[in-house]
């Protein structure tokens, strides 16, 4: 039965889903996001981890992180708040105990990279960058649960040149940025990261939020403000993406509210050459395989013979200039 | 085990009184093995105010029939709308999650629960009863109009019941039940309220007997990827719901 699948499933797939990030060559743009996807083997009862194009690994640090103090989590609509504040064991741990036990999947392993400071982030890029198995790493800019670093990096443009720049110079492999939505202009950080030699750029973060229980006149989250995901922060999400694309000629990598294979051709129209499934990977741990499927078919039912077609396809209305056509 | 997602057909809804219900499901296929303690994320379908899902312990299950059953309180709109979904009606589940309860040496055993707390005893008692061990039950209720009937407990050992305002059993906290004194149990196993299972792991820790606790937590996926539900243990963090959401008493660190 499920042999038979695979025969019907490959026979009827058309298109080419190759994508190129960076030095990086994805099966397909279906990516999953860190913090939502912990390091990939949570999963292999659900799927097989190595259809997908990517996995973005959870955020990792110098050394252990416990994170944040609970609740660390509350439902709202269409999305949950999350203050999970980078707990993870650090770069040395991951090293030694994670590595190993992921290394011979055959799919992008990208580790998200996060510090308090320039000093730390460089430390563990230089670690990553000795692993073979590990072909680029995701620098966490834009946390916004951590007191010291994260989003402060991301929110403050000469911060997020100055480590973008620093771990440029020491991490040869392909090196993806991920934009806080946090600010007022993405397109400006957007070029700075590209200057600053960044190969790919994804987006966005979680938007800091808070949530209040009325009845108990209280804060739901211990840290007060989280970070929002889920489809709630999809419109947003989309607008940024559009406006990066626009502004940079490196790669743009589409997070935000991704809950099934239209979200994620919603993204690649706005720009997106690959995507990053986050919270739905909660509801639905084999959500990503769903998308693929559905973005082949979106493919041959449209006529396009390659996913890369896809990207920046958006037909504006007549008359809008905001953004200059683009071609790649 | 491994976990899976199934969908599984609801061919009961039983409401137990004002706050409870327990809903029966059976599956299309042989259950995988179910362990007491463990739990199962269910969706909840058609609002957007119930974007995540509700994770609820199994309160039994049986194997012959592909069937397993779920207790739960009404405390929001999840669960509210879980207790009108009519027979017929497909629940989507990632089970069986999280660690079980233990068995550790000796005969007779105490497991006292608070409110819907009691869910997990029953398959825990049904578990201990097969492999030779007497499960006593000790449950508070807040008053009569959170109890139903307990004869499925009572068929497996001895049942007594408190309530805080006195309006059945013995009035008081389950916490002030003489039975917690007796000195013949081997070890106890507690779930419902925070304050009650600390007092328990107190008593417990007295007698130097073992206790495990099932632990309540929010949380996003329930499959140790969201590191949402997070525990600070005397051996570090851990999640509620792979870890957990059983642990034992020594390794917690109460938080009321």
């Amino acid at each position: 039965m499920l042999g038979r699948a695979r025969i019907k499933y490959q026979t009827n797939h058309m298109a080419d889903l190759t994508v190129h990030i960076g030095g990086l060559e994805l099966k397909n743009p279906v990516t999953t996001a860190s913090g939502c996807f912990g390091y990939g083997p949570e999963f292999t009862d659900f799927m097989d981890i190595s259809r997908l194009g990517g996995i973005f690994v959870k955020g990792t640090t110098g050394g252990l992180r416990e994170g944040n103090p609970y609740p660390r989590m509350a439902e709202t609509h269409s999305g949950m708040l999350n203050s999970v504040g980078l707990q993870n064991k650090g770069v040395d741990y991951f090293i030694d105990h994670i590595y190993p036990a992921i290394k011979d999947y055959k799919t992008n392993f990208i580790v998200n990279v996060s510090g308090s400071t320039i000093d730390e982030y460089v430390e563990v890029a230089e670690k990553l960058a000795g692993l073979e198995k590990i072909p680029g790493i995701e620098l966490n800019i834009s946390c916004p649960n951590v007191k010291e670093g994260g989003m402060v990096f991301g929110t403050h443009c000469p911060s997020a040149v100055a480590v973008t720049e620093a771990v440029r110079k020491i991490f040869p492999k392909t090196l993806i940025v991920k934009l806080s939505p946090n600010v007022t202009s993405v397109p400006e950080f957007a070029k700075a990261i590209e200057g600053a030699g960044a190969d790919a750029l994804s987006l966005i973060n979680t938007l800091l939020a808070m949530a209040i229980d009325a009845e108990k006149r209280k804060p739901v989250l211990a840290t007060v403000t989280g970070g929002l995901s889920g489809p709630a922060i999809k419109p947003v999400a989309l607008r940024m993406v559009w406006e990066a694309y626009h502004s940079v000629s490196i790669p743009v990598i589409g997070i935000g509210g991704i809950m099934n294979a239209t979200d994620a051709i919603e993204f690649l129209l706005a720009g997106a050459a690959a995507i990053q499934i986050g919270t739905a990977n909660f509801i639905d741990p084999a959500v990503s395989m769903k998308v693929i499927n559905g973005i082949d078919d979106y493919l041959v039912r449209h006529g396009f013979s390659s996913v890369r077609e896809l990207t920046g396809k958006l037909e504006l209305p007549g008359g809008f200039n905001r953004f200059r056509p683009k071609t790649f | 085990m491994k976990k899976r997602i199934e969908d599984l057909r609801l061919i009961e809804n039983i409401r137990l009184n004002d706050e409870y219900f327990e809903i029966v499901l059976i599956s299309g296929h042989p259950l995988p093995e179910i362990l007491p303690g463990q739990f199962a994320e269910v969706r909840v379908d058609g609002s957007e105010t119930t974007f995540l899902r509700r994770p609820f312990s199994f309160f039994d299950t049986e194997t012959e029939k592909q069937q397993v059953r779920l207790l739960i309180q009404i405390v929001g709109e999840g669960t509210q709308r879980l207790s009108e979904i009519k027979p017929g009606t497909f629940l989507n589940l990632i089970y069986p999650l999280g660690r079980s309860f233990s068995l550790p040496e000796g005969k007779k055993f105490l497991l006292v629960a608070g409110g819907v707390g009691i869910a997990p005893m029953l398959l825990l008692g049904k578990w201990l009863r097969a492999q030779d061990r007497d499960p006593v039950f000790l449950f508070g209720f807040r008053s009569h109009r959170q109890f139903f009937e307990l004869d499925r407990f009572e068929a497996l050992g001895e049942v007594y019941v408190t309530t805080e305002d006195g309006s059945l059993g013995v009035k008081g906290l389950v916490t002030a039940h003489p039975l917690l004194a007796d000195e013949g149990f081997s070890g106890i196993y507690t779930c419902g309220p925070e304050p009650m299972m600390k007092a328990v792991a107190h008593v417990a820790a007295e007698k130097n007997l073992f206790c495990e606790a099932s632990l309540e937590n929010t949380m996003a996926c329930g499959f140790g990827a969201c590191l949402t539900c997070a525990r600070q243990t005397t051996e570090g963090v851990k999640m509620v719901c792979s870890d957990g959401p059983v642990l034992n008493t020594k390794q917690i660190i109460w938080q009321t």
